[in-house]
């Protein structure tokens, strides 16, 4: 007899990770967590279009290793990657090492018991790991997104397995991502953005706002290359131990958002293309000119991670607006 | 030994793709109109520049056509122009 286990791999189905058998008692029990009827078609799933129906999400979610009360967040990120404005499509199939970088707001995180804390963006917790998980099985098995077929990225990413985490919102000194782009507060929501894997910004001497928020702009003008401003997006996950040198000097979102705008303009001249010996870089046009590093709106930042620990992170996007892709925030609905 | 069978449920969008067989290898590319696609990727037009100097030299006719980015598929009336109006296309990448 086949081993149902090896006969998932031998299909295809699987990511290269061992997943759950998506018997018909289990894929009924993951259908329950949401109100949605399992015909419904959630989105047109990329790269082949394919009608992605609840019953198909329900399946990879089981497979991923979801808990039924994940299902809803599941569905609202399958309908904010499937958008033409965040671009599934072109992030499965680029040669860069991107992939969509899920922040979860709202009740529901703690609710379904989701991590916004210690090692948040690690192993360890069911939710955020299964959820992520499940969003790129749906690529993978109904869109048809397969490496070395339309997924071409030359060295990927572990976010390419599962990259999703919740906000610490009850810890934070700001209002949370979800209300900063819109949402009421207490709203549910899942916000897709296309990023690179994390790395840290270290900074373990600044007992001031100010000297701490010219060190991230310092980590956060790195993000994608030195030598790109404005085209690409990034996110910064501020910890608790970062964020309470704002919160003691009264910084509310904007006047952080402000400051660290400021730190992060950038001399056009230092980034031409051939400054430094360099080719890589602006076109001569832009010399004399200062640029800000992100666009408006490009930079989105989340407060979570443990208590401890005098360390941030930083995930550089991808091209970004119409030219690429737009985060993304769908409400999440039972 | 347990005899029971498990059945399992497709994870998959469960279509089959339709399969075309490639259009046959033309002969010749004298009075062929060629089309370009240039992917809008940095230095793609110096390569197609280069390709239509060959292809114009072969006596083929080239139409040049773009994706508005590169990062999404060519709009459908762009893939329908280019079926409309050419004999065959060189999509190109580039950097």
């Amino acid at each position: 007899m086949e081993d149902e286990v090896e006969a998932m791999f031998d299909r295809g189905w699987t990511d290269g990770l061992p997943v759950v058998p998506p018997t018909e008692t289990r894929v009924r029990a993951m259908l329950d967590g949401t109100s949605r009827r399992s015909d419904e078609v959630v989105a047109l799933m990329p790269p082949n279009l394919a009608e992605c129906t609840v019953e198909k999400v329900a399946v990879n979610a089981v497979l991923a290793g979801c808990r039924p009360e994940y299902l809803p967040v599941v569905l609202a990120a399958v309908e904010a990657v499937c958008t033409d404005e965040f671009n599934m499509h072109g992030i499965l199939a680029t040669t860069m090492g991107i992939g969509p970088v899920l922040v979860v707001n709202g009740p529901i995180a703690e609710r379904i018991g989701m991590n916004s804390g210690i090692n948040v963006l690690g192993q360890g917790n069911r939710a955020n790991l299964a959820i992520g998980r499940a969003l790129q099985l749906v690529v993978r098995n109904v869109g048809g997104g397969r490496p070395g077929e339309v997924d071409r990225a030359t060295h990927g990413s572990p976010a390419k397995l599962s990259f999703c985490f919740a906000e610490d919102e009850a810890g934070s000194p700001w209002t949370s991502l979800a209300v900063d782009r819109g949402f009421a507060r207490g709203t549910d929501v899942v916000t897709a953005f296309c990023g690179e894997a994390p790395r840290i910004v270290t900074d373990q001497k600044s007992r001031s706002a100010d000297s701490l928020v010219r060190s991230l702009a310092d980590g956060l003008r790195s993000a994608v290359s030195t030598r790109t401003v404005i085209g690409m997006d990034g996110m910064l996950i501020v910890s608790p131990e970062h964020a309470a040198r704002f919160r003691d000097a009264g910084w509310d979102r904007a006047r952080f958002m402000e400051e660290l705008g400021t730190h992060l303009e950038v001399e056009a001249d230092t980034i031409l293309a051939g400054a430094g010996g360099i080719e890589e870089g602006l076109p001569g046009g832009f010399a004399g000119m200062t640029l800000p590093k992100f666009r408006p709106g490009g930079l989105l930042v989340v407060h979570a991670g443990g208590p401890a620990g005098l360390f941030s992170s930083v995930v550089g996007g991808w091209v970004n607006g119409s030219m690429g892709s737009e985060p993304t925030s769908r409400e999440i609905t039972p | 030994m347990s005899t029971s069978t498990t059945t399992l449920l497709d994870p998959t969008a469960e279509t089959t793709p339709v399969e075309r067989a490639l259009t046959p290898r033309k002969a010749s590319l004298e009075g062929l109109t060629v089309g370009l696609l240039d992917i809008s990727k940095p230095r793609g037009d110096v390569f197609l520049d280069r390709l239509e100097e060959h292809l114009s030299r072969r006596g083929a006719n080239v139409l040049r056509f773009a994706k508005p980015t590169f990062t999404k598929p060519a709009p459908a009336d762009l893939r329908h122009e280019i079926a409309a109006t050419c004999d065959a296309v060189i999509e190109a990448l580039a950097d």
